[in-house]
């Protein structure tokens, strides 16, 4: 019989499928063990150097300070609170940077193709000599700049009014809290979410009657002008928080630190000129034949730009974007060095604090992991979107 | 089959280490022939390298009293400059065998840190240094102040129960590196220094103008600055305990470096104890029974240590204060050698 006589050849251990099954169950297996086995171990190890374990310290008083925190922060509050400020600290100048840097890079990227000379060579040299600096020291480099080269509180510069520039950072005159404000930040997403509908109803309207509605310029004036009218619907609010000078520092207004200033421009500055090349590199991926053939179809130079162009150079830009994103967020973490109060400070600071070091690296990395996972899932959500629909 | 076989083989291994004791520390040390000791490295007259590259302090002196209790050399000891975040857990992994990084008992990190502290080397307690110009007389004058502090430490939770037991508002400027945060309070960055007064002491000796300094009058906290060791490692804590006190009792008995090899001679049973004259001390502690000359012959009593580096003809200037002997009104009282 043809069955038996291929049973006698092939054994069921020699049977590809059953052979598959038998090593994916072997390795995860030996990597569950030796989890197991490294977790057991570390416990057990803590355990006779009588270090504590475990997390009910994040509900422990930290009792020490924290320089600046986007949320209420005082020593009586918990370590899983001054855990939550880093973090939002990390955010916020990741966010701020990761904003500044696609912007400057995309600006410096196109100079470098700039036809003018002197424009071009200069964004070269930006980016060549920015790329070779570790961000390291250019951190120290503008920290440096900010505490011993600005005069302190007492002689601070002061450019115009409202504004102050010390080796305390720079202060500014804001608006003072008004419930206007509240409503002016609902009007900006209704506005957004007003714009979206017209697109969608634009496109329809001009895939069934090929008539053109000016998007760009209504989407404009909608943004701007929703909390505009807000604003003056609630009577104009005008009164400004002025900084002014207390005995030791400025008191009012809104202060931005050495520190967060000093974190900021390097990590923009730096990330900025791998953006650039990144930009540049995503522009010059597009052959020449495609913006010729374009313009002779009659389209005009900015339906050029959005309708070829840019659909093209994203699919090559948004990989590594994504990529320089990220290591602008990880790079953060080296706000430890000029004492900005990010993620990893604090988390430092509550490990030398409670001793528990394993729990602290563990978060340290999950809050890092979860960050770089987040950026990439919505930046390859992104890039699906703009991928080309190849026909 | 090759990589499953290394994978049940390693975790074989793994198992069978794991089941094997541990030696002691004092085995340890003695087996690779040095101690390797965390320092600050930035407090100059504590632990510092000199321009010729070689480790000088009252923290180091210890640790060098340390490896010639053991090695009857106090030469042999490695020295790793660590920040105040990177000192206890550089500890507890083993990276270090003992720590003399001018560290404060706490309950906590005797406990839930897993440590031992031994005698003290140093009592020490927090102070504020302000630049004179500001015209500030008390530390009770510092609310709204931007405070220079290092970030890890004691001072760090003492200025901050100060400041809300005061309720005056302040804002902490935390750098790790000791260099950092001193370059950032001479430019001004901060309007206070806060941190052990011994150790501002050592700072303002070495700002660019030190007149232009002043440490304000309030001391607010107990900081015994003393060396650690991992807990449950007692015969090293033992050791290390011992190798302090004897230092204090040298000074207390009136031997030092220069005159040991004569005290050798004295007919005093204790003293003959004490310098291994009469064996057995040194014995107990798994050490030889001339461990205490040699600590004495090599780096000298706490007395000529403390001189040395931080007294009144240094820089630093600092006074005996509550590290004078018992006898002589401070704390440094040490158990008898019997």
């Amino acid at each position: 019989m043809p069955s038996s006589a291929l049973d006698a050849r092939a054994p069921f251990w020699l049977d590809p499928k059953v052979r598959s099954i038998f090593y994916q169950i072997a390795v995860l297996s030996t990597v569950g063990l030796l989890a197991w086995y490294l977790v057991s171990n570390a416990l057990v190890n803590l355990e006779k150097q009588s270090i504590a374990t475990g997390w009910g310290f994040l509900q422990r008083e930290s009792a020490f300070e924290i320089g600046e925190s986007p949320i209420p922060y005082s020593a009586a509050n918990s370590y899983g609170r001054a855990l939550i400020v880093g973090a939002l600290n990390t955010l916020k100048v990741a966010f701020v940077g990761v904003v500044i840097t696609i912007i400057l890079g995309t600006l410096i990227g196109m100079a470098r193709l700039s036809s003018n000379w002197l424009i071009s060579k200069l964004a070269s040299i930006y980016i060549e000599v920015m790329q070779d600096i570790p961000v390291l020291l250019q951190l120290f480099f503008w920290y440096a700049i900010f505490y011993e080269t600005l005069p302190s509180p007492r002689q601070a510069l002061n450019p115009m009014t409202g504004v102050f520039f010390c080796n305390r950072g720079a202060i500014f005159a804001i608006p003072e809290s008004h419930p206007a404000f509240k409503y002016m930040f609902l009007a900006v997403l209704t506005g957004c979410a007003v714009i979206y509908l017209l697109r969608n109803w634009a496109r329809t309207r001009q895939a069934k009657t090929g008539k053109t509605f000016p998007v760009v310029r209504v989407s404009i004036s909608i943004i701007a002008g929703f909390p505009l009218l807000t604003w003056l619907a609630f009577g104009a609010p005008m009164k400004m928080s002025v900084p002014e000078l207390a005995e030791f520092n400025f008191e009012g207004g809104m202060t931005l630190s050495p520190e967060f200033i000093a974190l900021l421009l390097g990590l923009v500055l730096y990330t900025a000129a791998f953006v650039a090349e990144v930009v540049r590199a995503g522009i010059q991926a597009v052959s020449k034949g495609q913006r010729e053939a374009a313009m002779s179809i009659g389209l005009k130079s900015n339906q050029v730009l959005q309708l070829v162009i840019l659909p093209q150079a994203l699919r090559v830009i948004l990989p590594p974007l994504t990529s320089q994103m990220l290591s602008l967020t990880k790079n953060s973490s080296l706000a430890v060095a000029i004492g900005y109060p990010d993620f990893v400070s604090v988390a430092n600071t509550t490990i030398n604090q409670t001793g528990q070091s394993v729990e602290g690296v563990a978060l340290i990395m999950a809050v890092y992991l979860i960050f770089s996972l987040s950026t990439s899932v919505i930046m390859n959500w992104y890039n699906k979107r703009v991928t080309l629909v190849e026909r | 089959m090759k990589p499953f076989k290394l994978c049940v083989l390693i975790v074989v291994a793994g198992f069978i280490f794991s089941g094997m004791t541990f030696a002691g520390t004092l085995d340890d040390v003695k087996a690779k022939g040095f101690i390797q000791a965390g320092v600050n490295g930035g407090v100059f007259g504590f632990s510092m390298p000199d321009k010729k590259g070689e480790w000088k302090g009252l923290d180091v002196d210890t640790a060098r009293a340390i490896a010639a209790a053991v090695f009857g050399d106090a030469t042999k000891v490695k020295f790793s400059a660590l920040t105040a975040v990177q000192r206890l857990p550089a500890l507890q992994s083993k990276e270090i065998d003992v720590l003399v990084r001018n560290t404060t008992q706490t309950l906590t990190r005797e406990t839930k840190n897993g440590l031992n502290f031994t005698h003290v080397n140093y009592y020490d307690g927090q102070g504020f240094l302000v630049p004179k110009k500001l015209g500030i007389k008390s530390a009770k004058e510092l609310g709204g102040a931007t405070v220079c502090v290092l970030p890890g430490t004691t001072t760090e939770m003492n200025a901050a129960d100060f400041f809300r037991a005061n309720n005056l508002p302040w804002k902490p400027v935390v750098i790790e590196q000791v260099a950092e945060l001193t370059k950032a309070f001479w430019a001004g960055r901060c309007d206070v220094y806060t941190s052990d007064a011994s150790q501002l002491a050592s700072h303002r000796s070495t700002a660019p103008n030190p007149d232009d300094y002043v440490l304000l009058p309030e001391i607010i906290s107990k900081e015994p600055l003393a060396p650690v060791v991992r807990h449950g490692d007692d015969q090293w804590y033992d050791v290390v305990n011992f190798t302090v006190m004897a230092l204090i009792n040298a000074e207390e008995f009136g031997i030092t470096s220069k005159n040991v090899d004569e005290k050798l001679k004295s007919k005093n049973p204790e003293l003959q104890r004490f310098l291994g004259v009469t064996p057995g001390m040194g014995q107990a502690l798994g050490l030889d029974d001339n461990w205490v000359y040699n600590i004495i012959k090599q780096v000298g009593n706490y007395g000529e240590i403390f001189e040395r580096n931080v007294g009144p003809n240094t820089p630093l200037g600092l006074s005996r204060g509550l590290n004078a002997l018992w006898t002589k009104g401070g704390l440094m009282y040490a158990a008898p050698f019997r």
